[in-house]
């Protein structure tokens, strides 16, 4: 019955978007008053038809029922309630259903939070976001849907998989789809603005709020899915260039870019073109993300189950949506016009720089992504492009854009001079050569690669420091006083900023210093790495509510002192029989010491891998710094003038002061 | 009688210099493989390799059999002293340029190693020629009579 | 106004790569040894571990190598075909079994019927990575001369046998 009711509850979703996605857009190029007001409506009926089709497939997981298909593959009586619940999105199906969720939440989302837009534009963002929601859920009632029965009902399900089994599962693919999604709200606006005719800085200001909020929830997705691989795959990778992964870092680094074009558009009226296509190319990457994820086109750990009619499907879907808005773009771009002038040399030259590097970036992970299709397809062989070539191609393409982020905050608006700027940086610049230089030399190891990530770290680091200290001298007041007095989207700036730095010295120190031995330990064995030694203290068979696990113990002492006790396991989930490896970690700021079982030997002795992670844990703590960034930039006082701007009255594009 | 006791001594004494040295190395755990150049060159060809089974691994990864076969393989070429390149060649021979993670330079990857640079060279000198061009520009168009009034009037207003 | 063509025109050429991905298998690995000659090696009989076996044998004719295993799955979808085939006589079939115990190859043979001229054993799977074997069922089409024509990769199906292998077999056993 209750899946039966979910299953209705999407029809009828989809009847609203039908509504959602006509009715506001016609209205708006028409003025029809009525028919555009249809659209906040319909944002917040089509969130509660979703919201009940969502609990009924997390109500027939809690409850185990299992003449549902999708619960069946994905399920089992022994699963714990949490992953029960977590595997609600833990296949093709369901994954779709969540997707549709968050949509739908992004859109009654903007529908409280758009009294101080025009009415037209509220109507085309709301109707164009129905339209999205149209393909989703016209996709998940045809070819997957997760209310399909099984007749007869299956006597237990099939489990959800073991890697899946974390609570890393629980939030990261939510986090995830929160940004990917999010970025929908940016595309509505930029398809809107081209539908008015109206680009302008006011627009930008709107958007930006959405767009740095969608950016700060990817952020966290994709540092939550990096940690999670870290602890649960058992070897210590944490990017694998994995063509999923690069489907939500593409989006990432047009994201980046658009925050930082939106910024000019809204303060010197300029990039307009750029901007508005970067909004409809960071969402364009999200919806083909999902298709590179669900068509079967490339191979990838992350693949859900896939079938040609899914792919024919969510093809024809980009085609629709994705070739649609650039049509529009090329019919409309032309009239959207120039802002302010600037000089070969000012911010908007650096911003605009950073644009064309960041594109560059995202352009470069796509080809690599794809290309072993492109030489399948003309039939010139069968390739694999994997982490060799992505590490060795993205780092030169980043180290420009890196650099030129100590440059971009200091330069004038408008006009600036390079001979002033080097003046302001040089000490930067020295501090950070001699540190890439000195630092490995002392740590005993040089590559150039160590070098180049050394050199830009500090060269953030250096230049940040200049720009506060620069910033934040002068009158005597107290130091409180003067911390609050820039605003919050400037420290939002100056944090995302060195959270890169904290990201790119983590990846450089990691990657250049790390080491690793594998051994053969019987209890009571030691094994030393990095000045530890590592006690074998034998291994105990222990039972999960779905799994059976041998644990093993490992004493780190250092000259005779305890540090800690690592417990990694290697388990096997009955259902699909499925051996996993659990890290045992302890994790600090200095340094991550790691190690996983491997194989049981003769003897009762195990095969056992130990690593030595210097300063990894830097790389997430850098992520959620850029995000804490972001947050601090959306909490900025002027986002909450939005009751000042309803006052001087709707349905004009009025130009409001900075 | 003399010569078998002494025999018997030594024999005792060795065995139990065996004993107390195995007893003195049981704590020190020894290396999965004991030639550890050569395990180093494996791990290094590992990482770099696919392994043909997964869904996008490296040999190093993976706990695929074949993973394991083609591990051991190339560890015997490593301990015969053949080079990277050798032992790369070895598998492309048998499974085609697929087995590379990093794609070898060929005419049919050209493209695929030079475009992103070469996309970069572009967009940085698009970049300058635009920037320079839009400086070209006439300098702002001067203000009409009415426009300079209005000027006037918003500056005056606001002291 | 051309310029804002430009990501459109960029988007339609993916798209069409995209289309005509939906037909390739991404995981397929083609073989690089197709027109190359058949590697050698000297592997113990299935029958008779006494005797050996070994490509150079069977030159001069044209010959099925089908690489089979008892604890393949897949291997029992084109058991009946290869049966059949062998059956018919059209071509020789060989066979290769591929990390598999003697007793467990004998019995499954036993129960499934034995379409093989001949099985080499290959216990440690050393000669398939030598022809490149990455998943059981694998079978090659070798010619007169001991060169690889063809290699299918999984089971053997119907249409495959009718569309590709058997006109192939046909083609070579008349040069």
């Amino acid at each position: 019955m209750i899946p039966e009711i979910g299953h209705f509850a999407l029809i009828l979703a989809l009847l609203v978007a039908l509504i959602q996605g006509s009715f506001p857009i016609i209205g708006a190029a028409r003025g029809n008053a009525v028919w555009m007001g249809l659209a906040r409506p319909a944002a917040r009926a089509q969130f509660l038809l979703i919201a009940v089709a969502f609990l009924c497939l997390a109500y027939a997981f809690a409850t185990m029922d299992y003449s549902v298909t999708y619960v069946a593959s994905n399920s089992n009586s022994k699963l714990p309630l949490q992953y029960r619940i977590a595997a609600v999105w833990g296949g093709h199906e369901g994954s779709l259903l969540l997707w549709a969720m968050i949509l739908s939440i992004w859109t009654v989302s903007v529908s409280f939070f758009s009294k101080h837009l025009p009415d037209a534009m509220r109507a085309r963002i709301i109707g164009v976001m129905g339209l999205i929601s149209i393909g989703f859920l016209l996709f998940m009632l045809t070819v997957s849907n997760p209310f399909e029965r099984l007749i007869p009902a299956a006597m237990d399900g099939r489990d959800l998989n073991p890697l899946l089994q974390d609570p890393g599962m629980v939030f990261h693919p939510p986090m995830l789809y929160m940004g990917y999604v999010g970025f929908s709200v940016a595309f509505a606006f930029a398809i809107a603005a081209l539908l008015g005719g109206e680009l302008d800085a006011a627009w930008a200001r709107w958007s930006r709020p959405w767009t740095t909020m969608a950016w700060v929830f990817l952020t966290t997705g994709i540092m939550a899915g990096s940690n999670w691989a870290y602890y649960e795959l058992g070897w210590g990778g944490w990017w694998f260039w994995d063509a999923v992964e690069n489907a939500s870092f593409m989006p990432w680094l047009v994201g980046t870019a658009l925050i930082h074009s939106l910024a000019v558009t809204e303060k010197r009226g300029s990039f307009k073109a750029w901007t508005v296509l970067l909004a409809i190319c960071a969402f364009s990457l999200s919806l083909l993300g999902t298709f590179l994820v669900r068509s079967g086109v490339l191979t990838s750990v992350h693949a859900f189950a896939t079938d040609p009619r899914r792919g024919l499907f969510i093809l024809a879907f980009l085609v629709v949506v994705i070739g649609g808005s650039l049509v529009l773009f090329a019919w409309r771009a032309p009239a959207i016009g120039r802002g302010g002038k600037f000089d070969v040399v000012s911010r908007e030259s650096f911003l605009l720089a950073n644009n064309v590097l960041l594109a560059v970036a995202a352009i470069s992970v796509l080809f690599g992504t794809l290309y072993p299709l492109f030489l399948d397809a003309l039939g010139l062989g069968k390739i694999s492009v994997g982490p060799p070539y992505f590490d060795t191609v993205f780092a030169p393409l980043m180290a420009p854009a890196l650099f030129l982020m100590g440059v971009g905050p200091i330069a004038r608006w408008k006009q600036s001079a390079l001979p002033e700027l080097a003046k302001r940086l040089r000490w930067a610049f020295g501090v950070s050569v001699a540190t890439a230089i000195i630092l490995p030399l002392l740590l005993g190891h040089w590559t150039p690669m160590i070098g180049l990530g050394l050199f830009l770290a500090f060269w953030i680091f250096g230049t940040s420091a200049n720009l506060i200290y620069q910033r934040l001298r002068g009158p005597e007041l107290p130091l409180m006083t003067r911390i609050m007095s820039p605003s919050r989207s400037w420290w939002g700036m100056v944090v995302a900023h060195l959270g890169i730095a904290v990201f790119t010295l983590g990846v450089t120190v990691v990657k250049g210093f790390e080491s690793e031995i594998a051994v053969r330990m019987q209890t009571g064995d030691v094994a030393h790495l990095a000045g530890f030694d590592f006690t074998f203290e034998g291994v105990q068979e222990i039972e999960g509510p779905n799994y059976s696990s041998s644990r093993g113990q490992i004493r780190i002492t250092k000259n005779g002192v305890e540090r800690t006790v690592l417990m990694p396991e290697k388990r096997v989930y009955t259902v699909q029989n499925m051996p996993m490896t659990e890290a045992g970690i302890s994790p600090s700021i200095i340094h991550d010491l790691y190690a996983s079982l491997g194989e049981p030997l003769d003897g009762g002795a195990w095969s056992v891998r130990i690593y030595h992670k210097p300063m990894v844990e830097w790389i997430w703590v850098g992520c959620l710094m850029m995000a804490f960034g972001g947050l601090l930039a959306l909490s900025d006082r002027r986002y909450r003038m939005k009751n000042r701007i309803k006052a001087t009255g709707s349905g004009n594009a009025a130009e409001v002061s900075v | 009688m003399k010569r078998i006791f002494r025999l018997t001594a030594v024999f005792c004494f060795l065995l139990a210099i065996n004993a107390w040295a195995q007893e003195a190395s049981a704590g020190e755990a020894r290396p999965l493989q004991e030639n550890a150049a050569v395990e180093a060159q494996v791990q290094r060809l590992s990482e770099e390799l696919r392994c043909l089974v997964c869904q996008n691994q490296t040999l190093a990864d993976s706990h695929a059999e074949l993973a394991e076969d083609l591990r051991q393989e190339i560890r015997g070429m490593a301990a015969k002293g053949m080079s990277d390149q050798a032992i790369i060649d070895y598998l492309v021979v048998r499974y085609g340029d697929f087995v590379r993670y990093r794609p070898p330079l060929k005419p049919s990857t050209l493209m695929l190693w030079f475009g992103p640079f070469a996309l970069l060279l572009a967009g940085v000198v698009g970049l300058i020629v635009m920037l320079r061009r839009r400086a070209k520009q006439a300098a702002d168009a001067p203000l009409s009579v009415d426009e300079a009034n209005k000027v006037s009037e918003l500056l005056n207003k606001e002291s | 106004m051309k310029r804002f063509l430009l990501p459109l025109v960029i988007f339609l050429t993916v798209v069409g790569f995209l289309a005509v991905g939906l037909k390739l298998d991404p995981r397929e690995v083609p073989s690089p040894l197709v027109g190359k000659p058949a590697p050698m090696f000297n592997l113990p009989r299935l029958d008779n571990p006494e005797k050996t076996i070994s490509p150079k044998d069977l030159l001069g004719q044209v010959w099925l190598f089908n690489v089979w295993a008892s604890w393949c799955g897949a291997c029992r979808e084109e058991h009946p075909i290869l049966v059949a085939l062998s059956k018919s006589g059209t071509v020789p079939l060989y066979g290769m079994d591929y990390k598999d115990t003697r007793q467990d190859a004998q019995q499954w043979l036993e129960q499934g019927g034995n379409p093989y001229i001949a099985s080499a054993m290959d216990t440690d799977g050393r000669v398939g990575i030598d022809y490149g074997v990455y998943g059981v069922p694998e079978t090659y089409v070798i010619d007169k001369a001991g060169v690889i024509a063809y290699k299918q990769i999984g089971p053997v199906t119907e249409e495959v046998l009718r569309d590709k292998i058997l006109p192939l077999v046909k083609r070579l056993q008349t040069q």
